[in-house]
């Protein structure tokens, strides 16, 4: 009698105390202060706006902060007496004579120029193609693996990579070689994860991981050494702030080259987005739905590869933004990989544009970019681990 | 004959054979039972006919046409697999899930569109699983999923269905769900061939039976004549008892426990 007694008066308690019981209630129906944030706010439309206003907003934000009108006004016309500089150019060469298109006149002062065009584009326009493309890769390595804990370098890209950069930085010292030399290496630890996984005749995705981690540990060894022979007093540090990740030295000529790789390895990791819901439900299952599982996964391995070492090469190693991107695009979107793979493009910019934002601007010396994205990715998957939102299991 | 099997064998490291010498066909809205012990080889069998591995020696052919000629998303159209149980990595809802099934339909670079849609909506709606729609199948019972992968087999429209173990998992009462559900799509015209662990499905719903026992089918025919005491002893060495009641309006077949079970003792 006395057991069945007990929860009456429980409820009762809580009832006499109004915040309690609402809260009781709440708990009850299961919702929760984002999931009601939600329900106003479509968050799978709303995230495509989000790395606009954040391109914008980067721009005239950091240490030398400039007015947000000017900062557009700057921008437009700016732009446009680029294009019709190049199309006067482009004519003159094509008719034999002089042409000048007219341009708007330059209102603004040469530094405020600079700012904008020559420091703040192309660093703003890189964060955003490490970010999406670390991401769009992040989540489609998540499906090919069919596990949420598996970010782009799994396969040793950023291993191989570092070890690239490290080599490129004793040799030579060349901002240009260091980059080349990093994506080499990326692409080569890949491919040398690739060829140990096929030893098995049916390679299974495990396999993968396995060869991943060995070649992992070979070109961290490998670093490890090129660390230990390195100049202490010029060298090492090179070394050490390479692989610590920073867009602070990121020039226009980075931006294009770098482009084209990503825009292209996402695009076709964009076309496949839906065939990559086949592959994380199980390599049979993909087959007997008839999908060729080996090529799509050699094809899914190559674009991601190519996205993550352009993305690297340029950045050094950014860890956490392909792992928890994903989760948070799983958490707004839901796990099909038709709407994953754009929100994580999206998500992935905003979230590096952001974290480049506070790097340049938090303290009076710039904050490695690999610092800062795990300082802040590591406590908030915990959160998400917390919420049990994360999207799997 | 919409499946047809000839001869086929299949060895993993080329000196045991896995099985030997199968052949079976099926036809249009027939169901074939595949009995046989843990390990025999009825898995393998299946991965053959889904062309996941290629038999050694004969032939596996799909209305007419040798599977191995065929390309996966060929093969996708024609037969439908059911897992026998699905390992969720991401919480897909059931809607989403089976219309995967449609993957062979729609061409590499494109994603589903209302047909699509309208295809799996027909398909829950003919296993009668509508309810289950919006459902995240890694929150599912085993009988759900089991009902969902169903669906999305059938969202292949494929004229072969391939069941692995439909109700292993599953309590008697989804048991007899997913049984119904089979027969049913058999009566639509759809050849069905499933294994199982229990004799009685193949009185239930089989038009043939057929035992895989050490890699060669020991017997094969209508149930009546190839589920009986010898050959299931041979197969699964115990003794059974097959009887007709009168209630269930069918032969059922029960084992006999050859160990002195203590349950016995209390009458």
């Amino acid at each position: 009698m006395t057991h069945g007694k007990e929860p009456i008066t429980e409820i009762r308690l809580r009832t006499e105390n109004g915040a309690t019981a609402l809260q009781q209630s709440a708990f009850r129906d299961g919702i929760s202060l984002h999931e009601t944030i939600f329900r106003f706010i479509p968050a799978g439309k709303a995230i495509y706006l989000l790395p606009i206003a954040l391109f914008f907003f980067s721009l005239f934000f950091g240490r030398y902060m400039m007015d947000p009108v000017e900062t557009f006004r700057i921008l437009t016309f700016g732009t446009a007496n680029a294009l019709l500089d190049g199309a006067s150019f482009l004519l003159s060469a094509l008719s034999g004579h002089q042409v000048l298109l007219p341009s708007f006149e330059q209102t603004w002062g040469a530094s405020e120029h600079t700012v904008i065009f020559q420091i703040r584009l192309p660093r703003v326009i890189a964060a955003m193609l490490v970010g999406g493309g670390l991401s769009i890769a992040g989540a489609s390595f998540q499906g090919l693996f069919r596990n949420p804990l598996v970010s782009p370098d799994i396969l040793g890209v950023s291993a191989g990579a570092g070890f690239g950069a490290a080599i490129g930085i004793l040799l030579s010292g060349n901002p240009t070689i260091i980059q080349i030399s990093a994506f080499f290496f990326g692409i080569l630890a890949v491919a040398v994860a690739y060829a140990i996984g096929r030893i098995y005749r049916n390679s299974s995705t495990l396999i993968l991981v396995l060869a991943g981690i060995i070649v992992g540990s070979l070109f961290s060894a490998l670093l490890s050494l090129s660390k230990y022979v390195a100049d202490p007093y010029d060298t090492l540090p090179a070394i050490v702030f390479w692989l610590m990740g920073s867009l602070s030295t990121v020039s226009s000529a980075d931006v294009i080259a770098i482009a084209p790789p990503i825009l292209l390895g996402s695009l076709c990791l964009f076309l496949v987005r839906w065939r990559i819901n086949l592959l994380s439900v199980g390599e049979e299952e993909a087959q007997a739905l008839g999908l060729d599982t080996k090529k799509m996964t050699v094809a899914i391995i190559v674009a991601s590869t190519i996205v993550t070492a352009s993305a690297v090469c340029i950045s050094g190693i950014v860890g956490w933004v392909g792992l928890v991107v994903p989760h948070i695009g799983r958490m707004l979107v839901g796990p099909d990989f038709r709407r994953l793979i754009p929100a994580s493009a999206v998500l992935g910019a905003s979230f590096l544009l952001v974290v480049d934002d506070i790097a340049r601007t938090l303290a009076a010396i710039e904050i490695p970019l690999g610092i800062l994205t795990a300082l802040i990715g590591a406590p908030f998957f915990a959160y998400l681990l917390a919420q049990k939102k994360v999207g799997w299991t | 004959m919409i499946l047809n099997v000839e001869g086929a064998s299949f060895s993993y490291d080329g000196v045991t054979k896995q099985f030997e010498d199968i052949s079976f066909s099926l036809g249009r809205g027939e169901v074939l039972s595949l009995l046989g012990r843990n390990g025999t080889g009825k898995s393998t069998l299946i991965r053959c006919i889904l062309n996941v591995i290629t038999p050694q020696c004969g032939k596996v052919e799909i209305n007419g046409r040798r599977i191995t000629g065929m390309r996966p998303d060929e093969i996708a159209r024609e037969v439908g697999y059911v897992p026998q149980v699905h390992h969720a990595a991401f919480p897909f809802t059931a809607f989403d899930f089976a219309l995967m099934g449609r993957a062979p339909h729609i061409a590499i670079f494109s994603v589903p569109d209302e047909i699509d849609c309208e295809k799996v909506e027909e398909a829950f709606t003919r296993i009668g699983i509508s309810h289950l729609r919006d459902k995240c199948i890694s929150e599912m019972s085993g009988g759900e999923s089991q009902m969902v992968m169903i669906a999305r087999a059938l969202a292949q429209e494929p004229s072969v269905l391939i069941l692995d173990e439909p109700t292993s998992h599953l309590d008697i009462g989804n048991q007899m769900k997913v049984i119904a559900t089979i027969d049913q799509l058999a009566a639509d015209g759809i050849a069905i061939l499933m294994s199982t662990h229990f004799p009685d499905h193949g009185f239930m719903i089989s038009h043939s039976v057929a035992i895989l026992e050490d890699g060669r089918l020991i017997a094969k025919g209508p149930a009546e004549d190839v589920i009986t005491k010898e050959n299931l002893l041979e197969a699964y060495g115990i003794d059974v008892c097959i009887r007709y009641i009168e209630e269930a309006n069918r032969m059922v077949c029960i084992p006999i426990c050859p160990y002195t079970c203590r349950g016995r003792e209390r009458t």
